[in-house]
């Protein structure tokens, strides 16, 4: 199935999306360090997989981490 | 544009042009690092609106109303549209580093001007348009890695190629920032002290992420935040205490092994345990060292006292060797143009772009502001007495082991500097000596320290900001080693994998132990000549790091320049090829330099050559000093001479193999490269 929201402009998606000044710091920092928005994650699962069951916080968690590290990171300069 | 911001851009231009200006043409009077800063944050602003955006609009040719992969893939875990400000800060945080903040201390012995010249020319023309083209093409390939795009648009043995030379890299780099860590922590029970106990710290963050409170990570960090600098303020005390300090003061040798033993436990331990909420940790603060370092240079305007060009751009100085065309652009490495960054650009990044206008922001952008972390580095290098520079960045071999050898040495090369001035900053920053300090950090952090002190608590708190500054810089490096060791693993069992499949299998603990041993003991090995050898260390083993990256960057722009070929865009083509073909200029003479040039203290060859012929006289020539250490010497100057030419080679395959692409391109008549996503023509919206 196509994601209705990719069709959306994405402009528009960006002005529905407005978040306030700290939660988008929280979430840069998060990123950072690998780990995504896991409302946002639930958000894309129950839009689009309704079927399937979601990971709880705690495996969403774990799996970034594994995805992140378990390869190692050729991050050094 | 309309006439304000016409006006606007003009005023910027100009006041960049004065900036710059004062920054070069100022000689004998000291001028105040407050113009370094702003001649690079208008060349940014200017670079930035008018090429940046020029190469996102007609060399990319990007389109707003294409998908990108992370829509098209979404999966709200690697493919994810996300806001452009924050996914800058995770593309800047995963570029961001010990390569630009080490290159440019190393660079100042030439002075500040030829340095942060090249750090400004080279990151609007050859790194920022690397990163963002990188970028761009990933995006359009669904986030594919460089090493499957090389392998996809320029075959097989260009990809294979690329991977031997990603592996050494890897194996170099290592090396080269555990020998950072070392040369950082010899003799010093403070700073051996604090970053030993971000292990057990870490540990401790790990298991309370994993099971007391699990995936809180804002709440974590706090708490490690708080018990790192409760180690590094009671470093103090054991640094102090006639009792404890003998157990935390380690000899050079000694930090190496404890460094290969880490790398090898480290890495086949659990992420979650170690590295992981290590990283977190090191990122914060990385972030927040670099913020608070440019804060610090806007407050405290300290005035340079490096003089903009020294004696040394003729190739004799002491920091490395070898005249300014091609070390100096080696030596800056990251901070201009970084091959690192190929990677991480066509890595996570490209799978979370929300639209392809953002490109040039994210990619140029990001590597502008790396730019100016490097551009940051350079003034913290040379607020610092030069005499006192030159004392902490000579080998030991040069200058001597005390205040007045030192003092004597670098007085001889026409810098002033007393031995109580050398043994006054040692006292300030709570150390005991600061000569031959190499590898940049601890530079970096008496820069800082002269710095913060001045904003926050003066002389006493000195040691403090040394000391967070050497912690800072470890615990990114740790991480790195234990990170990279991790990756070179996983490619020892790739490429040994390609002969014997059974080997591939990354579950066998076997596999892992004898993989990571592998790629532990290649790194440890060069690691430990480089900490033995008084006259090699950084000095011969960062240039080695530099043509390696630097020839990463240009592998990167071949690749770019062929696939813009590809396209039938070869009117642009010049954009890619021109820094590529500057690139490799600069790789191939400093290569061919350290391997052939007739000067021992830059040829790899003509020293073993000198060593050799000593030894088959009987004779033991300093540094070393028995008939094995000379044997020593000239086997490690085969090694090293050995990998020069090796970086030499794929240089040279992967620009013939380039080449031969981009005339098969040529003979078609139309494009002949794939890229994904374009079906939103012909898609019907719904």
């Amino acid at each position: 199935m196509r994601e209705t929201i990719a069709n959306l402009p994405w402009k528009l998606r960006e002005a529905s999306g407005i978040k306030t000044f700290a939660a988008r710091i929280k979430e840069t920092g998060r990123l950072m360090v690998g780990i995504p928005d896991y409302d946002r994650y639930l958000e894309h699962m129950t839009t689009n997989h309704p079927e399937q069951p979601a990971m709880s916080y705690r495996e969403f968690f774990d799996n970034r981490q594994q995805a992140r590290y378990g390869k190692g990171m050729k991050r050094c300069c | 544009m309309n006439a304000l911001s016409k006006l606007l851009w003009v005023e910027i231009a100009a006041l960049g042009a004065i900036a710059l200006a004062i920054v070069a043409l100022s000689r004998g009077e000291t001028i105040n690092s407050v113009w370094l800063v702003a001649a690079a944050i208008c060349t940014y602003l200017v670079a930035y609106r008018f090429y940046g955006l020029f190469i996102g609009r007609s060399v990319m040719q990007v389109d707003a109303k294409r998908t990108t992969p992370a829509y098209r893939h979404n999966d709200g875990l690697d493919y994810v549209p996300t806001n452009r400000y924050v996914l800058f800060g995770h593309h800047f945080a995963a570029i961001a580093g010990a390569g630009p903040l080490v290159g440019p201390v190393l660079a100042a012995q030439m002075g500040y001007l030829p340095g942060t010249l090249w750090i400004l020319a080279g990151v609007v023309f050859a790194g920022a348009v690397q990163d963002s083209l990188v970028l761009f093409l990933s995006t359009r390939r669904d986030g594919r890695s460089l090493g499957e795009i090389i392998r996809s648009e320029m075959g097989a043995t260009a990809g294979a190629v690329a991977l031997i030379g990603v592996f050494l890299i890897m194996i170099i780099i290592l090396a080269v920032l555990a020998l950072v860590v070392v040369k950082a922590l010899v003799g010093s029970p403070w700073g051996a002290f604090t970053v030993m106990a971000t292990i057990p710290i870490a540990i401790f963050m790990g298991i309370y992420l994993r099971f007391i409170r699990p995936g809180k990570i804002g709440e974590m960090s706090i708490i490690g935040f708080v018990l790192l600098m409760s180690a590094l303020l009671f470093g103090r005390s054991v640094a102090e205490s006639p009792a404890v300090a003998p157990y935390f003061n380690y000899s050079g040798e000694m930090l190496a092994l404890m460094l290969i033993c880490y790398g090898f436990i480290a890495s086949v331990l659990p992420v979650w345990l170690l590295l992981a909420p290590r990283d977190y940790l090191s990122t914060f603060l990385k972030i927040g060292a670099i913020a608070g370092l440019a804060l610090g240079i806007l407050f405290v305007m300290p005035p340079l006292k490096m003089a903009a060009v020294t004696r040394f751009i003729d190739g004799t100085g002491p920091v490395f060797s070898g005249a300014l065309f091609p070390f100096l652009f080696i030596t800056i490495a990251c901070g201009a143009v970084s091959g690192f960054h190929a990677l991480i650009s066509s890595g996570t990044t490209p799978k979370m772009i929300e639209n392809e206008t953002q490109i040039p922001f994210i990619g140029y952008g990001g590597m502008l502001m790396e730019s100016f972390v490097a551009i940051m580095a350079m003034v913290a290098a040379s607020v610092i007495e030069p005499g006192v520079y030159f004392a902490m960045n000579s080998p030991s071999g040069l200058i001597g082991t005390d205040a007045a050898a030192a003092a004597a040495a670098i007085g001889s090369w026409g810098f002033t500097v007393t031995p109580d001035m050398l043994t006054e900053t040692a006292r300030n920053v709570g150390e005991t000596t600061i000569l031959s300090r190499e590898g940049g950090a601890p530079m970096l952090a008496v820069g800082m320290a002269e710095i913060f002190s001045n904003l926050f608590g003066g002389k006493a708190l000195m040691g403090f900001w040394y000391h967070f500054a050497i912690l800072f810089e470890a615990l990114f490096i740790l991480t790195a080693v234990d990170a990279g060791t991790r990756a070179c693993r996983f490619m020892v069992q790739d490429m040994i994998g390609a002969a014997l499949p059974a080997f591939r299998n990354t579950e066998s603990w076997a596999n892992n132990l004898l993989a990571t041993t592998i790629a532990v003991s290649m790194w440890g090995y060069i690691l430990y000549t480089g900490v033995v050898d008084p006259l090699g260390g950084i000095n011969t083993l960062w240039p080695l790091f530099g043509i390696s990256n630097q020839m990463l960057a240009g592998i990167a722009l071949i690749a770019r320049t062929v696939v813009l070929f590809k396209m039938k865009r070869q009117r642009y083509a010049w954009v890619a090829a021109l820094p590529a073909l500057w690139l490799l200029i600069c790789t191939l003479t400093a290569g061919l330099q350290k391997v052939f040039h007739p000067d021992p203290a830059i040829g790899f060859l003509a020293h073993a050559g000198r060593f050799g012929t000593a030894l088959a006289e009987g004779k033991v020539l300093a540094p070393a000093k028995s008939i094995d250490q000379m044997r020593q010497v000239v086997f490690n100057d085969y090694v090293d001479a050995t990998l020069a030419s090796v970086f030499v080679l794929v240089v040279v395959c992967i620009f013939v193999l380039g080449l031969l692409e981009i005339r098969q391109a040529r003979a078609s008549d139309r494009p002949t490269t794939r890229e994904i996503g374009a079906e939103h023509a012909g898609m019907v919206h719904a």
